[in-house]
């Protein structure tokens, strides 16, 4: 019984780490740069839902909030600060990006201060059912990202957007010869990105009301880390590997010997499969061209 | 006089300033002219440049992102600082220092085959996440660790230098750190590391035994992170292990980037002078103000790399860059000289055998690839 309640909160935990890992793979996917700042776009929603709930009281309307006003920071970062190096190396790239992600952290500072906000979204007790009890945000918490990610799928497999998006992360060349705006398509890929990690920093703070500059730094970098676990740039992969991730953590942390080592254990596991297979679980293998 | 011109003065110039820099502060420091925060500082000072110049090999010259630095730097600030305390009771302080500098920077050396090896099969941000992954389980093994061995969160006790002569110390291991390096660079064995960092098919369609350059620059850049880590743990008197999380290791890769890719001076100058700014606005900027210092190095970050970068500013940049602009004032440009200007008194009329029979090879005018190369990838 133990063991299924601490896979029920593997699940929900991997489901966030896994809305979060979506959008550092569909920025990959399409842009081909490593969004580093994506972590922290989670904490600015965090804040987001702060402000909103200290002045309207409702979590609904900050989560609301949360989503567009991480929107329009996502398209903005990516217009002011990305887009000026497109076609430059991906170094340069992931360094503007790992500026961004200070940028963000240190404002945020700024406004807000170093000492953490409290935040309590919603407290909605548990529920208990055939012997288990379960927590009901993490039911929440897996039903919603369960929604998300089955409706993305839909979107990027069935619309016209979604197959551009596709096309474009196939070939950008090709895809523009076809028609397809590309920076528009890049756009809307952060935007996408954006919104997902206002949910998942939505889920977060019903997880844990703590709210600091540093909210999203390390399940960013673990989300990160379930991305290329699954084989960066495939969205099924960053499902998976975003799950395994949350699933080995709730496994790990329920045993006092390892428990420490937490962290330690998962990056491990990263590297054991890039080593088996350098593209991830579901990655695709590319071959170099000269 | 021949002789004397053909020693180029240009690579020797970066040895001759730290040196320099070194003898003037040593004399200070001698004299009673420098505090204690002061030494602190040029401490500091030493072990970032180092860092910094041996992460340069790796980013700027091999042209692979590493992302954990700071592991190496760990695991040789532990295991140097733990030999520091074993062995300074039973052989005094000069042999402790040598002995624990070589074990620091060996294990971190070992380490470094071992990230260095999957480096071998993964390529660019893959092998970023990999090196930070190193970093972090480093970090979370020390943290954990029983307080008799490495001293777990509480951190780890070391023995303190002669507070007086660690940073010459210091800066004279930065001096052997720039030889072995600049010499790396400098020789077949460098232009074959840069290489690979242009195009690595093209580098081992042309037989460059790219696994075993690779294993040489990841080993050598992270034996310099342990031996710096050493100089920390002598510098600190206990080593905390979040002081080696991965915003440390970002730290340095923007003294690296800042500095210039693949320039090593510029690692030199840009660990100076974020290291002395990092000391001095850490005490202006107290409280709610130390924030601003993040916000500024995020903002110059983003600035230069995209200025340096920018596709779009190519033309503003090469109408606009240092070279030039030392070129306008220069009354010799390559345009203004005529072939009966040659001056036929300094022809030489004795064959140096020497130099008839070794390659000279060209440092200073870099081989740069055409952009298009890259574009067909």
């Amino acid at each position: 019984m133990k063991f299924i309640e601490t896979l029920i909160n593997g699940l929900s935990m991997g489901s966030t780490y896994a809305m979060i890992a979506l959008g550092y793979t569909m920025v990959y996917g399409i842009a081909k740069m490593l969004n580093f700042a994506h972590g922290d776009v989670i904490m600015v929603g965090g804040y987001m839902i702060f402000v909103t709930m200290a002045s309207l009281g409702n979590p609904i309307l900050g989560l609301l909030a949360a989503v567009v006003f991480c929107v329009a920071l996502g398209v903005t970062i990516e217009k002011i600060a990305y887009k000026p190096l497109r076609g430059a190396s991906p170094l340069a790239v992931l360094i503007t990006a790992i500026g961004v992600s200070y940028l963000l952290q240190s404002t945020a500072q700024i406004i807000f201060g170093s000492a953490p906000k409290m935040v309590n979204v919603a407290d909605l007790g548990n529920v208990k059912f055939a012997g288990l009890t379960v927590p009901v945000y993490i039911l929440v918490t897996l039903g919603c990202s369960m929604v998300i990610m089955l409706v993305l799928s839909v979107f990027v497999k069935y619309t016209k957007t979604g197959r551009a998006m596709i096309a474009v992360s196939e070939d950008k060349g090709a895809a523009q010869l076809m028609g397809i705006n590309v920076n528009k398509i890049i756009m809307i890929t952060f935007a996408i990105g954006s919104a997902l990690a206002a949910f998942a920093g939505f889920f977060m703070l019903m997880k844990s009301p703590s709210l600091n500059n540093t909210l999203g730094a390390m399940p960013g970098i673990k989300a990160f880390t379930a991305a290329v676990i699954g084989g960066i740039g495939s969205i099924p992969g960053a499902m998976l590997g975003g799950m395994l991730m949350g699933v080995v953590e709730a496994i790990s942390l329920t045993i006092p010997a390892i428990a420490p080592y937490t962290d330690a254990i998962e990056f491990l596991i990263l590297i054991v499969i890039l080593l088996v297979r350098p593209t991830g679980i579901l990655g695709k293998k590319r071959r170099e061209k000269v | 006089m021949s002789s004397f011109n053909s020693i180029k003065w240009k690579h020797y110039a970066n040895y001759i300033a730290v040196a320099a820099f070194t003898i003037v502060f040593a004399v200070l420091s001698l004299v009673g002219g420098l505090k204690t925060s002061d030494i602190y500082m040029l401490e500091k000072i030493a072990i970032a440049i180092m860092l910094a110049v041996s992460l340069s090999m790796v980013v700027g010259f091999l042209g692979e992102l590493s992302l954990g630095h700071a592991g190496f730097m760990c695991v040789g600030a532990y295991l140097g600082g733990k030999t520091a305390a074993v062995l300074e009771p039973l052989l005094g302080e000069v042999p402790t220092l040598l002995i624990s500098l070589l074990v620091g920077g060996a294990v971190a050396a070992i380490f470094g085959v071992i990230i260095g090896l999957p480096a071998l099969r993964l390529r660019g941000d893959y092998l970023a996440i990999v090196t930070l992954a190193f970093g972090e389980i480093v970090r979370t093994v020390f943290m954990n660790s029983s307080s008799e061995s490495f001293g777990g969160s509480l951190g780890l006790p070391t023995p303190r230098f002669d507070k007086n002569f660690l940073f010459i110390i210091a800066f004279v291991l930065v001096l052997g750190c720039l030889a072995v390096t600049q010499n790396l660079i400098r020789s077949k064995h460098g232009r074959a590391i840069t290489s690979i960092r242009d195009n690595e098919i093209a580098a081992r369609a042309t037989g460059i035994n790219v696994t075993k350059y690779k294993l040489i620059v990841f080993t050598v850049s992270s034996f310099f992170a342990g031996i710096a880590g050493v100089l920390y743990s002598y510098s600190n008197f206990t080593i905390q292990s979040t002081n080696f999380s991965y915003n440390y290791s970002i730290e340095i890769l923007v003294m690296v980037v800042l500095g210039g890719m693949g320039s090593i001076n510029g690692s030199i100058i840009a660990a100076t002078l974020i290291t002395f700014l990092d000391v001095k606005l850490q005490t202006i900027l107290t409280g709610n103000l130390a924030v601003l210092q993040d916000l500024f190095y995020a903002l110059i970050l983003i600035l230069i790399v995209i200025y340096n970068n920018a596709p779009a500013l190519k033309g503003f940049r090469e109408a606009h860059n240092f070279k030039n602009l030392f070129n306008k004032f220069k009354k010799h440009s390559p345009e203004h000289i005529h072939d009966d200007e040659a001056k036929w008194d300094r022809v030489p009329t004795k064959i140096n055998m020497d130099e008839v029979l070794s390659v000279d090879i060209q440092v200073s005018s870099p081989y740069t690839p055409d952009k298009t190369d890259k574009e067909d990838k």
